[in-house]
């Protein structure tokens, strides 16, 4: 293990990151690429997993991979479309919208359970995610899952890290379940509808047998649906959504390439990206996402169908103040580290999911040292 | 297989119990006659038995709440239960234990189709899930086996899965929210008609927790649009091995059926015999099944038959009418039954990468032959989730302890090759005490945590999915 001049921990190994762990006498901030600043601003040493990297398995035919959690994503992307296969969950790129640099890894990919806009189809990172090893708040190692992609041995422990944001654990090696590259992409593109509108018209498309995998809404006021596949039926089945959803207007159908541009820029949040404000994600029922986001005002990306509302709101809103009571959760993702202490960026639990959750972390971490505070 | 001794005092104060569990419950949801706490004595896994202490079957979340506070007061073990349908033994009592039983809340609350939901009492069975949606086009993916009477509450005790997750992913995919009592008695809900949490991940770890963590009374489940259409091909080979390599080489061409299905020789002539679906006489048969229009089936359809004719394919049979499609899946369905017109059979559940099969089923035919009993094999081919069917004679003495011997080295060749001990059935009893074959004892402390958390009286379920060695001191805490 090396300890570079900032005091940066650099683990080579998931023995190293064990024994760092378990000497560890004080809280520890856990960085993969340092891409996602996400939560409450952590006081500690930094940990970083970027030295323990590389695909350690991968079986196209059998549609598994497993790698270490430090590896960069875009190595484990770049092997996978070798073989014509990808992550199914589209994993979402933060550095744009937060103004980050550094290279997303594999770990913090899973910590923050990142998924893009095919989710409300192929399921979050957490739905692809099939074994994790990690080494818990004592610096035990832990191993749960596997590398096949059905098993119910035991509890999925697998599906509690995801999304964990280190603070139970710190992940040193994932497994997945792929997906095949599609042969062809298409997009059609509705304009002039309104927020109602346009989750009405992406509700009765995904309510389709056409498998659309994108359903989206920009701030600029176009309404977005993708397909996949082989190209015939790429084609089929734009022309039947087209016939399907006349009564929302006339679409546009865009090709495989201006589809990968522009569900791409659908992902990372572009149209905030370098744009003055505090950005918040709001994860509600579709139809109820409309009337929250006119509540909320400012500007407003839907994705997942309307499941999945991004904000630009002015600085220092209270997001939650303001819609009141509501079913679902509002993280703050973007903010100055002030509004960040003040404002919870994570939504605050119902009394007993809190204790649960305050439960879960002070076992798996009883000394409060990983990430400390991060997700409260 | 072992289970705890039975507490002296829970014994000891039955008639008390059962008094408090009536003053909560109408008459007739205690159960607590001999004759009739003998239907609830086991579940789907036939060969252990024992009576509970009473059963109980209340009719909403807040009676179970009810119920579940007045054992925690108690210190009296609860053993949740779906349908009964568990081939693990999930739902097995204990001498001193209530059986809590969701069959009388089998409610569909919501269906909301611009959301893609349906909220159901977890008593409802998982075809009726289905049966409420498929007339408006929708229907509820996860399909095991047993789908004709097995319980929501199970499928998502157990994370079932079934024939077609390749495409649709298993319980813990389509579930969205649940409404979960804990041991104390105290109701949570715990996500709801929106995507991911905010927080951990909860839903995740009580999906598959097989009732240890609370009981599940309600359940918010994604349903989705049914596929235009959807036709099976049979393809036949003259090796197992050469099966299994079509199989790699579907899924590398970039082909997603929403089935791939695997039968070996003994398996195919014991349907043949039980349901005579017209098989090929052949070593091995894929049955793989695709979706979309007609010229989608075609396309994909074409490009398998491709891939199997460089495989040297006995029989490339495509359906060509829905009644021929019927004939193909038949033979697959009735499998079971088959089997079990020939001889008693235990039927394992391990799951190994694809890569592995042809060692596995070569490995699992030398076993057959030192234990000297035979084995016949039906499994998911597409996610490795095998089920390979041991033949015995419960009548013979011994031959039962052969077959579970047999079943235990199977299973720890699942897990040498990197697979898993059970990909859809879950641990209950039957493979508890394999455990230590697949996780580290660090491994099994990590998820006993979670638990300690849940139920730190250790009264849900307590027996189950972890050795009695590793949870004795819990237990007895």
């Amino acid at each position: 293990m090396s300890v570079d001049t900032a005091s940066v921990l650099r683990p080579a190994s998931e023995a190293d990151l064990s024994e760092a762990i378990r000497e560890a006498s004080a809280p520890i901030a856990i960085r993969g690429g340092g891409t996602r600043p996400v939560g409450r601003p952590l006081p500690g040493a930094v940990l970083e997993t970027g030295a323990m990297s590389g695909i350690t398995l991968y079986e196209p035919g059998a549609l598994t991979l497993v790698a270490r959690a430090g590896t960069p994503l875009a190595e484990v992307e770049v092997a996978l479309a070798a073989e014509g296969q990808r992550l199914p969950f589209e994993p979402m790129d933060y550095r744009g919208l937060l103004g980050t640099m550094g290279t997303p890894t594999l770990g913090g990919m899973v910590a923050a359970n990142a998924s893009g806009p095919r989710r409300v189809v192929a399921g979050a990172c957490r739905d692809s995610l099939i074994g994790v090893r990690f080494v818990d708040g004592m610096g035990t190692v832990v191993k749960n899952g596997g590398r096949v992609m059905k098993n119910v041995t035991g509890y999925d422990l697998v599906k509690l890290l995801a999304g964990s944001w280190g603070t139970l654990g710190v992940l040193s090696e994932v497994s997945f379940k792929l997906l095949p590259r599609p042969e062809s992409a298409a997009t059609l593109v509705w304009q002039g509808l309104d927020a109602a509108q346009a989750v009405a018209l992406m509700s009765a498309a995904l309510g389709t047998p056409y498998e659309v995998n994108g359903a989206a809404h920009l701030p600029d006021g176009r309404t977005l649906l993708r397909i996949e596949g082989f190209t015939r039926s790429v084609a089929y089945r734009a022309n039947e959504l087209a016939v399907a959803l006349a009564r929302f207007g006339r679409s546009v159908t865009l090709d495989r390439e201006e589809t990968a541009t522009l569900w791409d820029a659908v992902r990372d949040v572009a149209p905030f990206h370098g744009r003055e404000g505090d950005v918040w994600r709001l994860s509600v029922k579709p139809s109820d996402a409309p009337a929250l986001a006119a509540k909320a005002g400012g500007e407003a990306l839907f994705d997942w169908g309307g499941g999945l509302v991004w904000l630009l709101l002015p600085q220092g809103t209270d997001l939650r103040a303001k819609l009141g009571a509501f079913s679902g959760h509002a993280t703050l993702i973007r903010a100055s580290l002030d509004t960040r202490r003040t404002i919870p960026p994570f939504q605050p639990e119902p009394a007993p999911i809190a204790a649960l959750t305050r439960g879960l972390r002070q076992k798996f971490d009883p000394r409060g040292i990983l990430n400390p505070g991060l997700m409260e | 297989m072992q289970m705890p001794a039975p507490s002296a005092s829970v014994l000891d104060r039955r008639a008390r119990i059962v008094a408090r569990l009536r003053d909560v419950l109408p008459a007739e949801a205690v159960i607590d006659d001999p004759n009739e706490t003998r239907a609830y004595e086991c579940d789907g896994l036939t060969a252990y038995r024992c009576p509970p202490l009473a059963a109980v079957l209340p009719g909403s979340t807040a009676e179970v709440s009810a119920v579940l506070r007045i054992c925690h007061e108690e210190g009296v073990p609860v053993v949740p239960r779906g349908a009964g349908t568990s081939l693990a033994g999930g739902a097995l009592p204990t001498a001193d234990s209530v059986i809590l039983g969701v069959a009388r809340m089998r409610e569909v609350l919501e269906t909301d189709y611009d959301n893609r939901i349906i909220r159901v009492q977890t008593g409802r069975t998982n075809l009726s899930v289905t049966g409420a949606v498929e007339a408006d086009g929708f229907f509820y993916a996860p399909d095991p086996s047993s789908q004709l009477a097995c319980a929501i509450a199970g499928n998502i005790g157990m994370n079932s899965g079934g024939a077609h997750c390749l495409k649709y992913g298993v319980t813990t995919n389509n579930l969205l929210g649940v409404t979960l009592v804990q041991m104390d008695g105290t109701v949570v809900e715990i996500g709801g008609a929106h995507m991911d949490p905010s927080g951990l991940d909860l839903l995740g770890v009580i999906c598959g927790s097989e009732g240890q963590l609370g009981v599940v009374t309600e359940a918010t489940l994604r349903i989705l649009p049914k596929p235009e259409g959807a036709r099976p091909v049979l393809i036949g080979f003259s090796a197992n091995e050469i099966a299994g390599e079509c199989v790699s080489d579907i899924i590398k061409a970039g082909i997603l059926p929403v089935a791939i299905e695997f039968m070996d020789r003994p398996c195919i002539e014991a349907t043949e015999a039980f349901a005579h679906a017209g098989y090929p006489d052949c070593e091995a048969l894929l049955i793989v099944e695709v979706e979309g229009s007609d010229d989608e089936i075609a396309e994909q359809l074409g490009l398998i038959r491709q891939i199997a004719q460089r495989h040297d394919p006995v029989e490339f049979r495509e359906s060509q009418s829905e009644d021929e499609s019927k004939r193909i899946w038949l033979g697959r369905k009735s499998a079971f039954g088959a089997m079990g017109q020939i001889n008693d059979y235990i039927c394992l559940d391990g799951t190994i990468p694809v890569s592995e099969l042809p060692y596995v089923l070569r490995r699992i035919g030398e076993l057959s032959k030192e234990f000297g009993l035979d084995v016949a094999n039906v499994f998911h081919a597409g996610d490795g989730n095998m089920h390979p069917l041991i033949l015995f004679n419960a009548n013979k003495p011994g031959d039962l302890e052969t077959c579970e011997a047999m079943g235990a080295e199977i299973l720890k060749l699942c897990v040498e090759v990197g697979g898993c001990l059970t990909g859809e059935h879950g641990v209950g009893v039957e493979k508890r005490d394999l455990m230590d074959v697949q996780f580290a004892p660090q491994d099994l402390e990590a998820q006993m945590r979670v638990k300690d958390v849940f139920d730190p009286k250790w009264l849900l379920n307590p027996a189950k999915v972890f050795p009695l060695a590793h949870s004795e001191a819990r237990r007895a805490g």
